[in-house]
């Protein structure tokens, strides 16, 4: 049994590299724990205080995002909350303020869950996945990350260093919505991603869809090169493609049918929001607080 | 028990050198090591925030944060608060405006609070809201504690 502390990630690669495990925010690993999902790992190396993966950076070709940003960082981010909306979207849902203070994206995605609530907008937005290891370095889809709940396609000594988005396209937006029972602590019970763009007469002439816990992973799709395709007939589309490729189960917070029923919902409402915004209509995040989703008070 | 490890805890400005395993949560080695019991175990599960405490300065559910990962961060928790006997003017505004009944939630209440005016020196009753949204109250229904915040910060800002 071990515990260090990496202070840079180098060090964390080598203690990953000698079979430690790491821990960020602890927001997942320590209640999973608990729980007895899965044990507290024998040797941990705490990457928390590794200042470099931990950054928002405007790049020639888009965004990248250090693994260690919060989700606090996330949802007050000049430019995710504008450019990147659907991901702010989505990182002011998790948990409360204690939970985004300290959970982090790198986290979020590399835990799995299929109901996680930064993977449909990160897929949406095109996102790659950065991994580093004492090996080397490889970068490919997010969407490819994912083997079912829980489990990932990284190898054991691999450390998520960062998210990488390419830059949105002029009249492009996008949006992430969930239903939820409550306005915090809560888990998607199901939500969805959409991501558009627009012709020059507001026809949609892109768009992406991606599903949250309806599935043993995150699922999405996209058509591109659409042509005459009205906002309303892709939301209708957005919708089919929910209902189609959702397999959910039932469990305590929600029933096979319903999800099934409400999925396609919030992939409608998702790309009706996400043309909104890509057509200049500014539309705050989260999108669950302004469309009434949640928002009773 | 050669599994402990020697840490040492910053609680409130003080140095704990205390022993603790490496799955011990933070919230149980302030409460028996430390000794300061102000911070509550709720639910231990990461959703009624009774267990808040300020790390550097931010809430986190020390519930579900390992004590050996708080090691060099500064950490407050309500006993940090009051100054002695004296209380803070928020904790002395949430038994004034009648935002304290059975008073398990108070401590984390208090945390939340704290860490909101001081990054958001005058916040909507939304603002509050969302600020206390990872704390549970089953007596009071909420709108006393928001009267409350909102009286500090008007407080703060009149000096």
């Amino acid at each position: 049994m071990s515990f260090t502390i990496a202070t840079s990630l180098d060090s964390a690669l080598a203690a990953l590299a000698g079979g430690a495990r790491p821990i960020a925010g602890g927001t997942d690993l320590v209640v999973g724990a608990r729980h007895g999902k899965a044990p507290l790992p024998q040797d941990l190396v705490a990457i928390d205080r590794i200042a470099e993966l931990r950054h928002i950076t405007e790049t020639p070709a888009g965004i990248s995002i250090g693994s260690l940003t919060t989700h606090h960082d996330i949802e007050t981010h000049p430019l995710l909350t504008s450019l990147y909306a659907g991901l702010a979207d989505a990182s002011a849902l998790v948990g409360s303020p204690a939970t985004r203070n300290v959970g982090t994206v790198g986290g979020n995605v590399m835990n799995a869950s299929p109901a996680m609530d930064t993977g449909a907008p990160l897929c949406v937005l095109g996102a790659e996945v950065e991994l580093r290891s004492v090996r080397g370095t490889r970068r490919f889809p997010l969407k490819d990350l994912w083997a079912g709940p829980g489990r990932t396609h990284a190898e054991a000594d691999e450390l998520c260093v960062a998210i990488h988005l390419p830059r949105p396209a002029d009249r492009s937006g996008s949006a992430y919505l969930r239903l939820e029972y409550r306005r915090a602590m809560e888990i998607a019970v199901v939500g969805a991603a959409a991501a558009v763009n627009l012709a020059e007469d507001g026809t949609v002439t892109d768009l992406a869809i991606a599903i949250t816990a309806v599935a043993p992973t995150i699922l999405s799709g996209r058509a591109t090169g659409l042509v005459g395709v009205s906002v309303d007939a892709a939301a209708e589309q957005a919708a089919a493609f929910a209902a189609a490729q959702a397999t959910p189960i039932s469990d305590v917070r929600a029933s096979e049918a319903y999800r099934r029923h409400t999925v396609s919902v919030m992939a409608r409402r998702a790309l009706l929001a996400a043309a909104r915004r890509a057509a200049g209509e500014h539309v705050p995040t989260p999108l669950n607080r302004t469309t009434g989703i949640g928002a009773a008070s | 028990m050669s599994d402990m490890l020697a840490i040492t805890l910053t609680v409130n400005g003080v140095d704990y050198p205390v022993a603790v395993a490496q799955d011990r949560n933070l919230l149980s080695v302030i409460r028996t090591e430390v000794g300061l019991t102000g911070t509550k175990e709720g639910c231990d599960d990461c959703e009624c925030g009774a267990c808040m405490v300020l790390l550097d300065g931010q809430p986190v559910n020390s519930c579900s944060y390992l004590a050996v990962q708080a090691q060099g961060r500064q950490i407050t928790t309500v006993e940090g608060l009051a100054d002695g006997q004296a209380l803070g003017r928020l904790q002395q505004n949430l038994l004034d405006e009648g935002g304290v009944q059975c008073g398990f939630c108070t401590p984390g209440m208090l945390i939340s609070a704290t860490a909101l005016l001081a990054r958001t020196p005058e916040p909507t009753e939304e603002e509050v809201r969302i600020g206390l949204s990872g704390n549970l109250c089953r007596c009071t229904g909420y709108a006393k504690i928001v009267s409350a915040v909102q009286r500090t910060a008007v407080e703060i800002r009149q000096g």
